[in-house]
This record gives structure tokens, sequence and C-alpha cells, in this order.
């Protein structure tokens, strides 16, 4: 029994290390915070659900955007404003802020019709969110780990 | 983008054990974005509301049988829709648009993302004006009956 509580414990630990970390590096912001409230014992799989329809949502709205902007003499900038703008609801609402941040620059290279920067934008986008969906699996991994040893997911105070 | 959370009023009647329930508030959530919509509902079952979540304003008129298909409720004649508090939620902090939904008689405002502490505090202050609302009632109620006594008394029945 000893044995099994220094496992939870150690989890327990790389969890929050690693949670701790994602906040450090600016991956994730305080609405992750809130995200995570909204998880209990009854919906244990909440996170992961929101954050889930959240990937696909990017993916989605990468590849209209992409296609609005792939003929240079012919770019939908409205289009690729509106997909910026959910982009950036939506990564607000889960706590996504690299990819949060990369869509006001993007938004910004819409406004003034640059398609150049428009480009880098969604490609750094593309790179952010595939960054942090690998990040939150890692992390999504330690939490099932800790749930399979026993263990209960420890609340993380970020400050 | 501009989204409306809406709440039914509680049916205001005699029984005090209505009040003691845990979901006072059915909550209309109307939001175009899927994320956002999985977050809103989670939020305001956790915050003990009931809750219905649309993805467009045509749907959230349906949904309250104002879409003028099968309406057989005038929008204009029914009071009953006009005491829906009715809430914005949006990403655009942008005070003239803010004041403006408030003086066209929005209840309340929440900037995206919204946080478990706002709608708690939503929740609180839209179940107080409701409390302030049912015991101006069962006041009225009181000085009513009082008045009948008074006349059967009067009346010596």
């Amino acid at each position: 029994l000893h044995a099994m509580n220094t496992v939870v414990a150690q989890l327990q630990r790389r969890f929050q290390d690693y949670l701790v970390s994602l906040y450090q590096q600016g991956f994730l912001d305080n609405q992750f915070t809130e995200l995570r409230k909204l998880q209990d014992e009854g919906t244990p799989d909440f996170v992961a659900e929101v954050v889930s329809l959240f990937f696909d949502d990017c993916s989605k709205l990468i590849n209209s955007m992409s296609r609005s902007l792939e003929r240079p003499e012919n770019v939908d900038f409205k289009q690729v404003d509106s997909g910026v703008h959910q982009l950036k609801g939506s990564s607000s609402s889960v706590g996504a802020r690299r990819v949060k941040n990369v869509c006001i620059s993007f938004k910004e290279c819409c406004d003034v019709q640059n398609r150049e920067g428009c480009l880098r934008c969604l490609q750094q986008v593309d790179y952010e969110y595939k960054m942090l969906k690998t990040k939150l699996q890692d992390l999504f991994n330690l939490e099932q780990q800790i749930v399979q040893a026993g263990g209960a997911i420890p609340q993380v105070n970020i400050n | 983008m501009a989204e409306v959370m809406r709440s039914e009023t509680l049916n205001i009647s005699n029984n005090t054990s209505s009040l003691a329930s845990p979901e006072l508030l059915h909550v209309l959530a109307v939001d175009d974005s899927i994320v956002d919509r999985k977050f809103i509902e989670r939020l305001l079952r956790v915050s003990s509301c009931k809750v219905t979540v649309v993805d467009s304003a045509t749907r959230a008129l349906q949904y309250l049988g104002l879409d003028g298909d099968n309406n057989s409720v005038g929008f204009e004649e029914s009071s009953a829709f006009r005491e829906i508090p009715v809430v914005i939620m949006s990403s655009e902090n942008i005070l003239p648009r803010i004041d403006r939904c408030l003086e066209e008689g929005a209840e309340d405002f929440l900037l995206k993302p919204v946080k478990l502490a706002d709608v708690k505090r939503l929740r609180d202050s839209l179940l107080k004006a409701e409390e302030r609302v049912f015991k101006n009632i069962m006041h009225k109620r009181e000085l009513e009956a009082n008045d009948i006594f008074s006349q059967l008394k009067r009346a010596k029945i």
C-alpha cells in the first residue's frame, strides 16, 4: 500500500510540474484554469472534450483560411478575417494563449490585406495548435496514469 | 460577435418551496462557436441552471416559438417574453457597443472569455431581482386579501 501511495504521489508531482510548466512557457493562461474548475469526478473528460473540439475547430478554420489565401490575385480577406475572429474566440475560451496571440497578429495582417503576413501567421497558428495538442495529450496521459493508480487529480494553483 | 443568453422567469406561485429548488433558472444559450457552446453549457450546469443550447438566433426564436411559422403568440402581445432577461456575451470590449446593448434593454453584459465567477454573480443578481418581484406580488396579494377581509367584516358576513 505504501509503495502504491508513493507511485501516486510521484505521478501527481509529475502532473503538477508539467501543468505549471505549460503555464510558465505561455502555452496556457488563466482561462485553462477556469476550464479545469468545471471538471469533477462526474465529468472527468470535460477538459479533454472541450480541447478536442477546439483542435478540430482549428484544423477546419486553418484549412478554409488556407483556401481563401491560396490565389494571390483573389484573396477573400473577409473570409480570412472571419476565420481569425472565430479562432481567436475559441482559443481565448480554452486558454490557448500562444494560439490566441498569433491570432492578434493575424488579424492585423488581415486588416491591412497583407497576404504574405497572413500566410506566415497561418503557418504559425498551425504550428502552435499542433504543439499545444501534443503537450495537452501528454498532460491527459499523466492524468490517466494517476487515475489508474487510484489517485486523485491534484488541484493546481497557478499564480 | 454578440451572443444572447436568456432565462425564463420563475413561475411565481404561493408554493415557496419552489424557491428552494436547486434549478431556478432555465437559460437559453446562443452561440455559433461549438467550443463556446460546450463551455457555456457546462458553466451554466455547474451553476445550477437548466440549460438549452442553440447555435443561432434563428434556432433560438424557433425554440421560443417566435419564429413566425407556427407562431400563435403575437410577439408584441406576449408580455411574458418581455420579462425574460437577456444577457449579451461577447469578446468585443467596445464600451459604446456595450452601453448600446444595455440601453436597448439587455440585463447584463458578459465579456468573453466567461468565467465561473461571472455566471455566479449574474445568477445571484437575477435571482435577487426575481425575489423582489415575488415579494412585491405577495405583498400585493396580502393587501388585496386584507381589503376583502375588511369588506366582509363591514358586510358582517
